[in-house]
């Protein structure tokens, strides 16, 4: 891994760390038996699209409104992170990855170290193209939150707790 | 404004003070430090401001063919895009898309321009269940109450309030309490409305024309669910939210949350180009799989413009349109965070802005209900992440309000004498009255000390205040016999132009020409001990007093006058030193609207506040020691003032105190409340001593309570002396090498 990325991924993990969100490193060897210690059951997800990863097949893969409502946890792929804001970038997919981010209690997004991006205006610049290809995106930075009952709850609407997995190709590992 | 109308509106904010003063002082505070600390942590806080400013220039400079570009790719995309005239238009088409849904549930997720439309009342009326998604606002629906603030519309009301309201209209099995539960329960009996509904209703806060999508800000998540659990989606947008491309959204994801409600970044920036790809959430297939779907969505765009395209073609209200609806001019408001939206606020925006939008929206009359709340303290002018001088639209608007009724043929056109009051009789004798103060201080010093007597008489008074509206419980400024210049003019100056290390003119404020005559004669004796040879020019008001109530062509007028009077010592290399901020504030900002720009250059680039005059001297070799310094002066509780914050240059003084040993204590409130007349009126005066209160405890707490109160305003001294009953004195008079100030 080059130096930039190593302080980029320091950046992003700091910022993640400012908005109490937990972050592990694990490599696609690894990828099942650290999942499982972050989640709860039930749980389902959407397809990642990395080479050598997939979802364990304790985790529900074609979920439904059913289990999608039962489901505690949610796995589903980010395509970016942002060092800056500690955002991940959670793209939206015909399989339903923007519901399944979003309904259970903890969502695990699925990031590859080689896709942090410094900042804001770099993360924009690459969905630019997704965008006007009729592509649709959440840029996601913690758990759901509301102020509006006079103080900070977490998990409005969406997910009371974000832990994300940054994904290192197997010589990165430290 | 007649007496009656004004013992209601002070009825209005005194009722508002008491019962939503406190939530929402507590929670605009937060939103305001919060944006403080927020911008601190950007590289290029400023440089980011500009670039957004100039994306949203160059928007609405274009917008028509941009409406045309976006209604082309979203069509492209497979949405429809309707560009609706005015709320009615807008509100047939919606309720013909959920008429031929049969849609018998739409859940919206927040949406001002929603609010703007009135959109819940017409789609009820076709018996159409509304939901509100967002918490706040759906608190609001279940109490039957306006938003008063445009982010977060239900911060007037607090946890335990919410909390009596659900516990009577929903009788749960435990009565709420905590924040968290009052939180789930609405969470899920939402997420159940959500999953029965037929259509969702979002709004947008920009529209890319090259992609068509919509980005969205928000933190519950409700957005998310309004937009993709149902088949059918609707957003209502002003046509003001389009911006040509995704790429010019970076800058307005990184300002709009820190500018807003203070965190970096919202919890979700959705970016959705409808219809969008993932599979509708049909509860009544709970078995099939998402993947397995082949949905057919439905998007409607629909563009408003509700008299937008005439705001773009006004000089004066066009800014408005750059407003991406954060709410810093809201939180930043002294006025604002004391009495919130239900008093500051039109039909449907609230806060500094609010007076574009509604005079551009809804018309002057809504405007007119509350556009008196903006002091010009010009705090929000930092604070507006696409740099919108949102006084100067609140001053314009003010001007137009004086002139209704005169078919609008005398705008911006003067005539020799008193221009506004000349052209119209239709200016309010308040208004009149503090707009011409200066012809007043003249007659209250020729005339003093039998005016000050007079002024003091209860049955003036009382007068005064049934007539004109100034309330008898604010002292009035006592008028000096011998003013100033006339004072200047006797005595000299003692040190001569040959000995000088430079020349300055001091310009002689009305304040400090008839009524504080004392900080006048320190600030000359401050000069002159720094070696400067000081004279005082003949010279008129700069006009402050009548903008301020809205009096352009007056201002104007005298803008010129000013200018005339000084050009010379600015051709002859004299500095233009000025005590009161709000004149300097005139030289440095509002005289750009009223002055050729090389005359506007001139005088801004040659004028400075008198203290950081003092600190230029210092830098250059004056010796300090001639001052008064802290080894045998008071320690200080500083206040600065709004408008010398908002020019940035309320740091010299500070510098000045501190090189010269002083022991400072500075307030951190935006604005002390008096703002010139606004505090001396009838209808605000219990507001604005609100208002000064946050400024009197951090005055009163104990490491500030014996220290010499001083502030850099004339208002701002007033106001002190009056919440403290302590003297207040203006920083020269500290540093003045007689002053017995302790």
């Amino acid at each position: 891994m080059s130096a930039e990325i190593g302080s980029i991924r320091n950046r992003f993990e700091a910022s993640l760390a400012d908005l109490d969100v937990p972050v592990t490193r694990t490599t696609p060897t690894a990828f099942e038996s650290t999942l499982e210690e972050i989640v709860s059951d039930p749980v389902v997800g959407t397809s990642l699209p990395f080479e050598g990863v997939s979802l364990p097949e304790w985790v529900d893969d074609e979920p439904t409104p059913a289990t999608l409502e039962a489901a505690t946890t949610s796995v589903t792929a980010a395509s970016l992170g942002i060092a800056d804001y500690g955002s991940v970038v959670l793209p939206s997919t015909p399989d339903g990855s923007e519901q399944v981010s979003l309904f259970p209690d903890l969502h695990v997004p699925v990031l590859r170290a080689a896709d942090l991006v410094a900042d804001m205006p770099t993360a924009i610049e690459r969905l630019g193209p997704q965008l006007r290809d009729g592509g649709s995106a959440i840029v996601a930075t913690g758990p759901s939150a509301t102020a509006d009952m006079g103080a900070l709850v977490k998990g409005a609407h969406g997910p009371k707790d974000v832990h994300v997995l940054v994904l290192e190709t197997e010589g990165d590992a430290e | 404004m007649s007496g009656g109308t004004r013992e209601q509106k002070a009825d209005h904010i005194r009722r508002l003070l008491e019962t939503e003063g406190d939530a929402v002082e507590a929670n605009t505070l937060g939103f305001n430090d919060g944006r403080y600390e927020s911008v601190a942590d950007l590289e290029d806080y400023e440089g980011l401001k500009s670039e957004a400013r100039a994306i949203k220039e160059d928007a609405i400079e274009r917008l028509p063919a941009l409406i045309d570009e976006v209604t082309e790719t979203v069509e492209a995309n497979g949405g429809t895009v309707y560009l609706a005239d005015d709320a009615a238009d807008a509100n047939r088409y919606i309720r013909e898309v959920a008429g031929e849904k049969e849609a018998e549930r739409l859940v919206k997720s927040k949406s001002m321009t929603s609010e703007e439309l009135e959109v819940n009342e017409a789609l009820e009326a076709d018996g159409v269940d509304v939901v509100e998604t967002d918490l706040g606002e759906w608190v609001l629906q279940v109490a039957d109450e306006a938003p008063s603030h445009i982010v977060a519309p239900a911060i007037h009301k607090s946890k335990d309030e919410i909390a009596r309201l659900f516990n009577e209209q929903f009788d749960p099995e435990e009565p709420l309490e905590t924040a968290e539960e009052l939180t789930m329960f609405a969470r899920d009996r939402l997420g159940e409305l959500i999953a029965d509904a037929d259509m969702g209703m979002t709004g947008a806060n920009f529209i890319t024309a090259d992609s068509g999508s919509l980005m969205l800000v928000t933190s519950e998540g409700n957005a998310r669910k309004s937009a993709v659990v149902p088949d059918t989606h609707v957003a209502v947008a002003g046509v003001e939210k389009i911006v040509p491309s995704v790429e010019d959204l970076a800058p307005f994801i990184e300002l709009i949350g820190r500018s807003g409600t203070g965190q970096d970044i919202t919890s979700y920036i959705s970016l959705l180009t409808p219809p969008v790809d993932s599979p509708v959430v049909d509860p009544d297939e709970p078995d099939i799989a998402f993947a397995d779907r082949d949905d057919d969505r439905d998007f409607h765009l629909v563009l408003i413009d509700n008299g937008r395209m005439a705001m773009r073609e006004d000089d004066q209200l066009k800014e408005t349109l750059y407003c991406i609806r954060c709410s810093a001019c809201a939180n930043t408001c002294g006025n604002f965070q004391s009495v919130g939206g239900h008093a500051f606020g039109g039909e449907t925006y609230t806060g500094g802005i609010a007076t574009g939008w509604e005079a551009g929206v809804h018309g002057q009359e809504s405007a007119a209900e509350f556009n008196d709340l903006c002091t010009g303290c010009s705090r929000c002018v930092e604070a507006c992440p696409v740099e919108i001088d949102i006084p100067w639209i609140n001053t314009v608007v003010r001007d137009r309000i004086n002139r209704e009724g005169d078919d609008g043929r005398f705008e911006f056109v003067y005539d020799e004498l008193v221009p506004d009051e000349e052209e119209t009789g239709t200016i309010d004798l308040q208004k009149r009255l503090f707009g011409n103060y200066e012809t007043l201080a003249k007659l209250g010093s020729a005339t003093a000390p039998l005016s000050n007597w007079t002024a003091g008489l209860e049955p003036v008074r009382a007068l005064l205040e049934r007539t004109a509206g100034i309330d008898r419980r604010r002292a009035l400024p006592a008028f000096e016999r011998e003013t100033l210049v006339d004072w200047f003019e006797a005595r000299g100056p003692r040190v001569s132009a040959a000995d000088a290390e430079r020349e300055a003119v001091l310009y002689p404020d009305t304040y400090t020409n008839y009524v504080d005559v004392d900080r006048g004669k320190a600030a000359i004796r401050v000069l002159e001990a720094m070696d400067v040879h000081v004279r005082i020019p003949t010279v008129g008001e700069s006009g402050r007093a009548p903008l301020s109530q809205g009096m352009i062509a007056t201002a104007d007028e005298k803008a010129s006058r000013v200018y005339a009077a000084l050009a010379e010592h600015l051709d002859a290399g004299r500095d233009v030193v000025v005590i009161e901020p709000s004149d300097l504030a005139m030289f440095h900002r509002e005289y750009e609207k009223f002055l050729p720009e090389a005359s506007f250059e001139r005088l801004r680039d040659g004028s400075y506040e008198v203290l950081e005059y003092v600190y230029g001297c210092l830098e250059n070799g004056a010796n300090g020691a001639r001052l008064r310094t802290g080894d045998n002066g008071p320690a200080i509780a500083y206040h600065s003032h709004c408008q010398q914050r908002t020019l940035g240059v309320d740091r010299y003084t500070r510098v000045v105190f501190e090189t010269l040993d002083y022991d400072v204590l500075e307030s951190d409130v935006e604005c002390c409340g008096m703002a010139g007349s606004f505090g001396y009126k009838q209808e605000y005066y219990e507001l604005s001593m609100d208002v000064g209160d946050r400024l009197a405890d951090q005055f009163t707490a104990p490491e500030a309570k014996n220290r010499l109160v001083v502030a850099s305003g004339t208002s701002c001294e007033d106001q002190l002396e009056d919440l403290l009953e302590r003297d207040a004195a203006h920083p020269v008079e500290v540093l003045d090498p007689r002053s017995r100030l302790h």
